[in-house]
């Protein structure tokens, strides 16, 4: 193999895919049950403290242990749910300093630039390895106005009032088998609360590592937004290259209240190893704006759909859900937009790139109740498939119960021409590099959507994932 | 000296024979045009000067500074100092002109340079020296911001070629009708900045052209005209002249 793409592997290998030895102080026995979700719930000392969210737990057990597993999307099959650990405590407690963290973990995030992030360009962090969160930070003049950026646990015991009217609210137990999982062994997440008006002008990010082997990682999101607050998440994600799977199971709900603005933007690249199966839902009341920005660039299986629910006239849904899949990945991905409100209005654009018998499927449902009068909404989904053994799916539902609205539905799928090669290359760029380039331009409309720093970061991960240096 | 020598070239597509025994010479600091009707394979040996896959080559050499290039790719070919102009050039969407220009300029020169100790552009200097082709070539400045030839006219196309010739300095550049789509104020933009190339960088130009329209904006030193695969007759400017006069068919007959 040519030393250029041996060095990058290695680059990769050394950036993203190592791991530090497990020192753990708790961690539960592989596989699930309700003795095992009750020694996590004792654990995290939640068993005396409220009883109201280990039902919430069991019920998402209770769920989880009878719905079967769905029919569609990618290969389930091999997931063996007996192997996996579902509870792994890194470290005693969140810290607030990066200094007081162990050395193994502070390191981890070290390599993965997020303290340096934090000093140039966020107001706040959240960072989580293994099943806890062990940083955290919120810059203080946004403490002062009132806004929260918690993990879920805090979250609970310091704001019940606001975080019991919304958890679980917007995507219950049993939303589906996944979901259904998360409820039962959530941990770790970010429970985020803007006040009215007020806007947080520098992104708040959450970073989940997952460090540990044959691990299953749960993190919950709760955001929300409040009425005319303005916000941007980001969050980034990453595991070591190991042979034994693991599996990624989120849930994230969004509470956009009358005039808020909030986009959400997330830049995944697990592991190939990784099952990544994802619930993601906004509510958008009344003139509220929610932006889903979702890159799919790791993953041995990813299934997300982040999806809004319009639920408030003139309320604006936009979601980019970009993906690669390289060999042996499958991103089924795309998004959902449910229009419950008059004059509302969503922008679904999805674009996937497929090479070396990698499998890109979009699914994406657009939904208009009979009460949303004057709905606008563009649907486009464009793929590009590198090479014959590549393959790409389209499965676009499209549910229309009123006549007044506008639509417009574009699908393409593409290959790269000789010509566009030929002429690329007599400019002096080899094969592959004119190959990036076109990839890169394709994906150009999320990279310039994202913060520069992100940008760069989505575009040396495409130049990794063109070069074949992953996994 | 620099020099492109295509020596008894015979090229084939789909098994048909389509050049059929060329030689030429082109020098730098010359301006060779190669003018002929439709269909008589100007571009097609456009395409393999520059090594586009589809052909066949079966017999002949080409050699730029006595090197056979034949088994070389077109990137490798561009790096020697070869550029091809193209009739239709393409459209890459999401990849800015200056994005574009700015990779292929660090990916031609900028190893070159350094092996020679030369400095490469900044990104403020490459930016500079953009701003100023693109004044010469009377681009608006948004140009650089745009998609790489998306949306653009012929003109323009045609023009965004003479910025990627002029930032690449090829010693040897292939232009295939360069005024094909354009108007003449374009027309006169492109002829000057091809002979601004020529002079300053003493390029050798092989202008590949059906009309000699540009030929009254830019005085060539030897004109050929190829018909059915072949040369088959090679003069001096006066050879255009009689080709606008006469046509190609009075050349066919003789």
């Amino acid at each position: 193999m040519d030393k250029q793409i041996l060095n990058l592997r290695k680059e990769y290998a050394e950036k993203y895919g190592f791991s530090v030895p497990d020192k753990s102080v708790h961690k539960t026995e592989p596989g699930l049950s309700e003795r095992v979700l009750r020694e996590m719930s004792e654990i995290k000392g939640e068993k005396n403290v409220n009883e109201w969210i280990h039902k919430f737990r069991l019920r998402g057990l209770n769920h989880f242990l009878k719905r079967p597993l769905p029919k569609w999307g990618g290969d389930l099959s091999s997931i063996n749910f007996d192997e996996i650990t579902y509870y792994l405590k890194p470290t005693e407690k969140e810290e607030t300093s990066w200094e007081e963290l162990p050395p193994g973990i502070k390191s981890t995030f070290d390599k993965l630039g997020i303290p340096e992030a934090e000093r140039k360009f966020l107001s706040g962090v959240g960072v989580q390895f293994d099943s806890e969160n062990v940083y955290h930070s919120l810059k203080k003049d946004l403490e002062k106005k009132g806004v929260i950026f918690v993990d879920p646990d805090t979250g609970l015991q310091k704001y019940p009032h606001i975080f019991k009217k919304w958890f679980g609210s917007i995507i219950p137990p049993e939303d589906n088998k996944f979901s259904a999982l998360n409820s039962a062994f959530f941990s770790g997440g970010s429970f985020i609360y803007i006040p009215p008006g007020v806007e947080v002008k520098q992104p708040l990010q959450a970073y989940f590592r997952i460090n540990a082997e044959g691990f299953g990682q749960f993190e919950r999101t709760l955001i929300i937004v409040d009425e005319g607050a303005k916000a941007h998440y980001i969050e980034g994600c990453t595991a070591p290259i190991y042979s034994k799977e693991s599996l990624h199971a989120a849930v994230v709900e969004v509470v956009a209240l009358p005039g808020s603005h909030f986009r959400y933007t997330t830049l995944q690249n697990w592991s190939n190893n990784v099952y990544n199966l994802v619930t993601k839902r906004a509510h958008a009341f009344e003139g509220a704006t929610v932006e889903w920005l979702d890159a799919n660039i790791g993953s041995k299986l990813t299934m997300k759909y982040p999806s809004v629910f319009l639920r408030g006239p003139r309320a604006k849904a936009d979601i980019l859900s970009v993906a690669f899949a390289g060999k042996g990945q499958h991103q089924d991905t795309g998004g959902k937009v449910v229009h419950l409100a008059p004059n509302t209005t969503s922008k679904l654009i999805a674009k996937s790139v497929s090479k070396d018998s990698g499998r890109t499927t979009y699914r994406g449902l657009l939904h208009v109740s009979k009460l949303a009068d004057n709905v606008k909404s563009t649907v486009r989904c464009d793929a590009l498939l590198l090479d014959e053994i590549s393959k790409t799916d389209t499965y676009p539902y499209n549910e229309v119960n009123n006549e007044s609205a506008t639509i417009t539905h574009e699908a393409t799928v593409g290959k790269i021409g000789e010509q566009q090669l030929f002429y690329l290359m007599s400019r002096g760029l080899n094969e592959q590099e004119a190959l990036s380039l076109i990839v890169s331009g394709f994906f150009d409309a999320f990279a310039k959507e994202i913060p520069l720093e992100y940008a760069v970061e989505f575009n040396r991960l495409i130049r990794l994932e063109m070069i074949g240096a992953v996994g | 000296m620099s020099e492109l020598t295509i020596k008894d070239l015979h090229v084939e597509i789909d098994g048909k024979e389509i050049v059929k025994g060329i030689d030429l010479t082109i020098k730098k600091g010359e301006i060779h045009a190669l003018m002929g009707p439709n269909g008589s394979g100007k571009t097609s040996l456009a395409y393999v000067l520059m090594g586009h896959p589809k052909y066949k080559i079966t017999k002949g050499e080409i050699l730029l500074d006595g090197q056979n290039i034949l088994s070389l790719s077109p990137d490798k070919r561009a790096k020697l100092g070869l550029f091809l102009g193209f009739q239709y050039p393409v459209e890459v969407s999401g990849v800015s002109l200056s994005n574009f220009l700015r990779t292929v300029y660090m990916s031609v020169n900028g190893q070159k340079k350094k092996d020679v100790g030369e400095e490469v552009l900044s990104i403020l200097e490459f930016r500079e020296f953009l701003k100023q082709k693109l004044q010469e070539l009377q681009m608006d400045q948004s140009f650089a911001n745009r998609y790489l030839n998306e949306g653009f006219s012929g003109g323009e196309k045609k023009r965004a070629e003479v910025l990627q010739m002029a930032i690449l300095k090829p010693k040897i550049a292939i232009i295939d009708e360069a005024d094909s789509g354009a108007d003449v104020d374009a027309l006169k933009l492109i002829a000057k900045g091809i002979a601004d190339i020529n002079k300053t960088n003493n390029t050798g130009i092989l202008l590949i052209t059906h009309y000699n329209r540009i030929l009254h904006h830019l005085a060539p030193d030897y004109v050929h005209v190829m018909i059915n695969g072949k040369i088959i007759k090679s003069g001096d400017k006066k050879l255009a002249d009689e080709i606008e006069e006469k046509g190609y068919e009075t050349l066919r007959a003789g």
